[in-house]
């Protein structure tokens, strides 16, 4: 897969972001500023705020205040070039899709309301399902797919979106050793290519790739490098434990 | 074959313009339904069909006592009832099935209400809830044919967003679709079924035509576009069954159709029940399936 061309744009900025629900705050001063290929991971406990910082950067609620630009411009203005990946993305198991078509809905983005979807556009969707282990599935119904499998296939239909900033909230929920390496690797790969990713997980062992570390609790416990973010002192006040050493 | 040569099957239909008319207009409720039935399904809107479909009922009880056509009452009382949906759900941040059952009792006393007023009430009322379809005439095809053509059009153009919105919202507002306009126009694409519909099996049975051919459609579909096809020719058999039925045992034809529609829905559920219970032993297929055929986008 070609590498991205340089961004003019810094991919992620943010200066004293403030997120949360309508007026209400959740996590406040979050200054960021990414450059393509780094790996940003965030960490904290269920309701410390991961999700509501992915999905402020994916532009499906508004900052409470602070600036927040996502190559260049505001979130949710370049859905071809940002791909958010949900957490637990399928919402009914009724869904009459098969695997293909539910990794084809990442070109939606590309293709709009009416464009035809073009041979390459096929070949991307294929590629996707290749990197993610699922092309064997291909022809089956998500609702007969384990939880691990389905989670791929989204991890798949994200890939298909070939975006320069990938927004993952908890991509190895559901996934056994192999899938959860899996996903370390293709946000390797992803990178190498100068894609710039965010992931909220509940793993520690997640950041050990990552660029910088962002520790939540409702506000921005510690930031940096891993070695930094993660001190003992860090991760106590977050989780009122440390890592066994 | 001797049951055949009584032309049990057909007679009716070539002895009867109204049958004929009929069958017509439940053919062409029937593939209204099924598209907007099949996103209703997807999207779990069963409920606000079921709002929608009871909402239109003051609309038309006017439109009745003031000798308007039903249609435009209809119209007016599916606007209403969407608009009073979203008032009600942004404004008083109430759950969207709270405020969809606020005003769906609410619309179906006043339409009620209305209706009592009429000197006819309950030939009235029975009108509007379970349709006239043996009174079908030229002009209530031709308007049914628009609204086919209409809502066609709306789930053609919508597809992509509609089914974004069926997975996850948030899917859909990140591809670059707006979330209330694309939800707004499958609402829209319910209203005019059953504003539509209304005259053919009423507002009560449409809701039977919206969702048993889908789900029907949605049990074994693998594609969206197949459980479009299944809900269509479920409908369309349900119809042609039911009015036979109706016509053989003097029976009420819309409440016949919709039945028989739920009984296919039945039938088809203890199937795929009994083919899944068979084929588990040689699960084998799920480990490699495959894989062929060309991705529909």
């Amino acid at each position: 897969m070609a590498a991205l061309t340089a961004a003019v744009h810094s991919p992620i900025s943010a200066d004293h972001l403030c997120v949360g629900y309508g007026k209400r705050p959740v996590v406040e001063g979050v200054t960021l500023d990414m450059q393509p290929g780094e790996l940003l991971v965030l960490i904290g406990t269920n309701g410390s705020g991961k999700s509501t910082l992915l999905k402020t950067l994916a532009g499906l609620i508004k900052p409470v205040h602070g600036d927040l630009h996502l190559l260049g411009e505001h979130a949710g203005q370049l859905p071809k070039r940002v791909g958010y990946l949900p957490q637990h993305p399928v919402s009914s198991h009724t869904l009459p899709l098969c695997v293909r078509d539910m990794v084809a809905m990442g070109r939606y983005a590309h293709l709009g309301l009416v464009k035809h979807a073009s041979a390459h556009d096929r070949e991307i969707v294929e590629e996707s399902m290749v990197r993610v282990g699922i092309d064997a599935q291909a022809a089956l119904p998500i609702r007969d797919l384990s939880g691990g499998q389905q989670q791929r296939t989204h991890l798949a239909q994200v890939l298909a979106r070939q975006a320069e900033v990938l927004l993952l909230d908890e991509p190895t929920a559901g996934l056994d050793l192999n899938g959860r390496k899996l996903v370390a690797d293709l946000v390797s790969a992803e990178r190498a290519r100068g894609v710039t990713v965010v992931m909220a997980t509940h793993e520690l062992s997640d950041a050990e790739q990552a660029t910088s570390v962002m520790l939540l609790a409702q506000r921005v416990v510690s930031m940096g490098p891993p070695n930094v973010a993660l001190r003992d002192e860090y991760l106590r006040e977050c989780f009122g434990f440390t890592q066994p050493h | 074959m001797e049951w055949f040569d009584n032309n049990v099957f057909i007679e009716p239909f070539l002895n009867n313009e109204f049958l004929r008319y009929a069958l017509a207009g439940g053919i062409l409720v029937a593939i209204t339904c099924a598209v907007a039935g099949t996103f209703v399904v997807l999207r779990g809107l069963a409920f606000v069909g079921d709002a929608l479909a009871h909402g239109v009922l003051p609309g038309i009880a006017t439109a009745l006592l003031l000798g308007v056509s039903g249609i435009v009452g209809a119209a007016v009382g599916a606007v209403a009832m969407m608009g009073g949906v979203s008032l009600v759900t942004r404004r008083f941040r109430l759950s969207g099935d709270t405020a969809i059952g606020l005003l769906f009792v609410g619309m179906l006393a006043l339409g009620v209400i209305i209706t009592s007023r009429s000197d006819a009430f309950v030939g009235d009322l029975t009108r509007i809830l379970f349709g006239e379809l043996l009174g079908v005439s030229r002009s209530d095809l031709l308007s049914q044919l628009c609204a086919l053509a209409l809502v066609g059009l709306i789930a053609f153009i919508g597809r992509r967003p509609f089914l974004l919105l069926s997975v996850d919202e948030g899917l859909a507002r990140t591809s670059g679709f707006s979330i209330r306009l694309f939800h707004n126009a499958m609402l829209t694409m319910v209203a005019i079924t059953v504003v539509a519909s209304f005259q053919t099996v009423g507002t009560l049975l449409v809701l039977g035509m919206l969702i048993a051919p889908a789900a029907t459609g949605a049990l074994f579909a693998r594609r969206i576009s197949s459980m479009m096809t299944i809900a269509a020719l479920v409908g369309t058999l349900s119809t042609y069954i039911g009015l036979l039925l109706s016509y053989h045992f003097d029976i009420a034809a819309g409440a016949t159709i919709v039945f028989t529609a739920v009984m296919f829905f039945a039938l088809t559920a203890v199937l795929t029940e009994i083919r899944k219970a068979l084929s588990k032993p040689s699960d084998g297929e799920h480990e490699h399936p495959h894989a062929h055929g060309r991705v529909h986008i």
